[in-house]
């Protein structure tokens, strides 16, 4: 490499590029080995239990906004920094894809406010193409993944009940939390239309799980990160734990740019630029991993191009950045008429639902492949931004002791009134879905635009298919009918074909994975079955790039168990001097 | 991996890299005023420096007219007067933030500014009077035709558009102040056990937790046993 970038730090045997699910595994278990390790993170240092951060247990009032989401994507009180857009890092879309890429610059990553949903991927899971015939098959399967769950399960924690499923497997669980209200009303629904409605499974803390972190004392704000560490997020249950105990360096502000290699083509560490002085530096080591997200994985392994790697580090075969693939979704909402006028008592709960609805239909009977989970939300919630809104169409609904509805609109104490009573009666429900990769769907390196750190930015090539359009459909006669059932009044009209049946664009619901996948044939894949990428032996993907399918699960779960197999392998392979 | 409390006032001080100020867009009288607010603020709320600034920035600009602010709390009251419960939207403070809502999302500008005018031509036209100047009775004759979307008349519509605009922040604003959120009764946001819906509601409604599940729900007095499995994944 040229003279002019810095050397930082000394030789690590590991360097890290993301403190995310993945990276803070791997962090973890490398540096509890003995391993020397550094991880590089492109934003700020983050801690929840820090009054500074803290976002828990504020008050709307607190915000000059009451919590809308004009700067954070998710509201002023998520945890989440960064977002869909960030300002001097663009990115493009073309051939009128609608791609939307959301990222979180601070120490954690986007662990500090996903919804906790933390299901395993069951044997169906790796072997879709036997079943289907469409994508490919995992060259693992459950047998491989399911001790790392287990691990996992008992390292972090996870409330769920044991079902007996055979693609839902059971876990070690913690005690789930009774369901709420207007979850009993759609157990109700369920129950009705036969449609499983089951306890659902976080990674909350609903009892301690060890004397470090403390247990749930249901605010209901997971998403605004957990101030006693009862909830996951890789900052607080990886990250710092990994650094109190020594061994593991943390490069904050550090975006990095490409893998260095040496004349074998074999990687040598990683350049990066120090967002805060915006100069280049270069940090070495044994083994490089990348957990830096499906996507920005991709970019820098397509920007790391060299002699011996002239197509990107390992892309020969240039399958990076292919079979980009995010979780399908779409929802309804309803108002419960027996809930109008409700009494009043604390329901916050944890921070997510109390009782989900895992895929229960056999596809041969379908006309779409592939399945999806409904996940159900609604209750007395905390008011933010936006209560209140849209009496111009819902006052309708609430009808007075004699029976006559409101009118839409209006003002004064009628109004007032009438809004006090609708609190609490409306709820709805969101089904995730697992779609099918398709190679023509993918992400690559727009040769027109850099972002203002100089480094080449990706473009997105990306189009749902019929097999999502008409699993969108089918969500929505679901919801209908569980709407029915529990005697909803379904709010708003079902989205037919011109909007794609409601089906949210890719990159919407964050589970976007699939852009390095694993694979047996280094010609159609980039990583083999330890995510070690096929050209470069010291090179390794712990995020959800790895991915051959999505599942109806959310990915977080399997990138941690994924992620602890890698650091395993990666760690025996140091003993046997391979590495 | 300087700390946060470092940054902020190296950020104020001018002395951080300039690279950071790129960001921000700020010239230098913004960065006095966010200089002088955030000094004198008590509380923040989990913010990072650039967003703080963000929030500074608007804090010190005006939207609204002198005019335009006595329309908007003549209309929050309206919308959301004091009641037997609790006070009225101004006494909320829900002006406050309708004024901090324009800067925060510039689309409202546009349909709140010409909405308070068309509402003050519609006066002058119906009664000679500005909206400020005419009567409470006046007042809600002219709101009367645009206060109800299905009822409304054609030529009102532009009117029904922005009095939905208006009563959504209002009520909004109202129902997330300290004393909206009281006179909702919300009662969470604060450290508790959640042991499931209080019996006497349960009953109300017909549900028992008598079901397949109900040796599987957290024991709330266990929760600060540490948990232990056996080999099948049984907590024990």
């Amino acid at each position: 490499m040229s003279f002019q970038i810095s050397e930082k730090g000394e030789k690590y045997d590991v360097v890290i590029v993301g403190s995310g699910a993945g990276g803070g595994m791997a962090a973890k278990i490398l540096a509890e080995s003995g391993l020397s390790v550094a991880v590089l993170e492109a934003g700020g240092d983050f801690d929840p239990a820090k009054d500074e951060y803290r976002t828990q247990l504020r008050w709307p009032w607190e915000s000059p906004r009451r919590g809308a989401n004009t700067q954070r994507a998710f509201g002023d009180f998520d945890a989440a920094w960064g977002g869909w857009e960030i300002d001097g890092e663009p990115y493009n879309r073309v051939d009128g894809t609608k791609f939307d890429w959301f990222r979180s610059r601070m120490l954690g990553g986007r662990t500090n406010h996903w919804g906790r949903i933390s299901l395993r991927f069951g044997p169906n899971d790796f072997k879709r193409k036997d079943i289907d015939g469409l994508g490919d098959n995992w060259p693992i399967s459950y047998d491989d993944v399911s001790p790392y769950y287990d691990r996992v399960d008992k390292l972090i924690g996870v409330f769920g009940s044991k079902e007996g499923i055979y693609n839902e497997p059971d876990g070690y669980f913690l005690p789930p939390p009774k369901p709420r209200l207007h979850e009993l009303f759609v157990k109700k629904g369920g129950a009705k239309t036969n449609i499983p409605v089951i306890p659902s499974r976080l990674s909350i803390l609903t009892r301690k799980i060890n004397n470090e972190r403390g247990v749930c004392f249901f605010c209901a704000q997971c998403n605004r990160a957990c101030s006693v560490y009862a909830d996951f997020s890789s900052s607080t249950v990886l990250m710092k734990p990994a650094m109190k105990r020594g061994n593991v360096e943390l490069y904050t502000h550090a975006m990095v740019r490409e893998v260095t290699t040496d004349e074998n083509g074999m990687a040598k560490g990683v350049i990066y630029i120090d967002k805060k002085d915006l100069n280049e530096y270069h940090v070495s080591g044994r083994v490089v991993v990348l957990a830096a997200s499906a996507c920005e994985t991709a970019r820098i392994m397509l920007n790391s191009k060299s002699k011996y790697h002239p197509n990107g580090i390992s892309n020969s075969s240039g399958v990076i950045g292919h079979y980009l693939h995010d979780s399908t979704g779409t929802d309804r909402m309803g108002i419960m008429p027996d809930l109008i006028d409700r009494p009043r008592y604390n329901e916050d709960g944890v921070g997510g639902m109390h009782v989900y609805t895992p895929w229960w239909l056999d596809n041969k009977k379908l006309d779409f492949p592939r399945g999806y989970h409904i996940e159900y939300w609604g209750g007395m919630g905390m008011p933010g931004y936006g209560f209140g809104f849209g009496m111009d169409t819902m006052r309708k609904y609430i009808l007075d002791e004699f029976g006559k509805p409101s009118p839409n609109g209006g003002y004064g104490k009628d109004l007032k009134k009438d809004i006090r009573r609708i609190y609490g009666s409306t709820l709805g429900m969101s089904g995730r879905g697992e779609s099918v990769p398709q190679y023509n769907n993918y992400c690559e390196i727009d040769p027109d635009t850099v972002d203002k750190y100089g480094i080449p930015v990706l473009r997105f090539h990306y189009k749902w298919t019929d097999y999502e359009r008409k699993q969108s459909k089918h969500m929505h006669d679901t919801f209908e009918e569980i709407l029915t059932a529990m005697g909803a009044t379904i709010l708003g009209n079902k989205p037919g074909e011109d909007t794609e049946y409601g089906l949210a664009a890719p990159g919407r619901i964050i589970h976007e994975v699939g852009t390095t996948r694993m694979g047996n044939d280094s010609k159609t894949s980039v990583l083999n079955k330890y995510a070690q990428t096929h050209e470069c032996k010291n090179l390794f993907v712990v995020d959800g790039g790895s991915f051959v399918s999505q599942a109806d699960k959310n990915p977080t779960w399997t990138i941690l168990a994924l992620a602890w197999r890698t650091s395993d392998y990666i760690v025996e392979h140091f003993k046997k001097k391979n590495l | 991996m300087m700390d946060r409390r470092e940054n902020i006032k190296l950020l104020l001080t001018g002395t951080v890299a300039t690279g950071f100020w790129l960001t921000t867009g700020c010239n230098p009288k913004d960065t006095a005023t966010a200089e002088k607010i955030i000094a004198t603020s008590t509380s923040g709320y989990g913010r990072t420096p650039e967003e703080m600034v963000h929030d500074a920035e608007l804090m010190s600009q005006t939207f609204f007219t002198e005019k335009e602010r006595k329309m908007v709390e003549i209309l929050a009251d309206i919308i959301i007067p004091a009641d037997d419960k609790s006070g009225s939207a101004t006494d909320a403070g829900v002006p406050d933030f309708i004024e901090f809502m324009m800067k925060d999302y510039p689309k409202f500008q546009l349909p709140m500014r010409g909405g308070l005018m068309w509402l003050d031509s519609q006066s002058n036209k119906d009664f000679g009077l500005s909206f400020i100047d005419s009567s409470a009775t006046q007042r809600l004759e002219l709101i009367d035709k645009i206060a109800y979307p299905d009822a409304a008349t054609e030529d009102m519509k532009f009117g029904v558009r922005f009095f939905n605009l208006m009563r959504n922040l209002t009520a909004t604003g109202f129902f997330t102040s300290e004393m909206g959120i009281n006179d909702l009764g919300y009662v969470g946001n604060r450290t508790n056990q959640w042991n499931g819906v209080p019996d006497d509601v349960l009953k109300k409604f017909g549900f028992t937790y008598d079901d397949e599940w109900k040796d599987v729900y957290l024991n709330i007095e266990d929760q600060h046993r540490i948990a232990e499995w056996d080999d099948k994944g049984n907590l024990i």
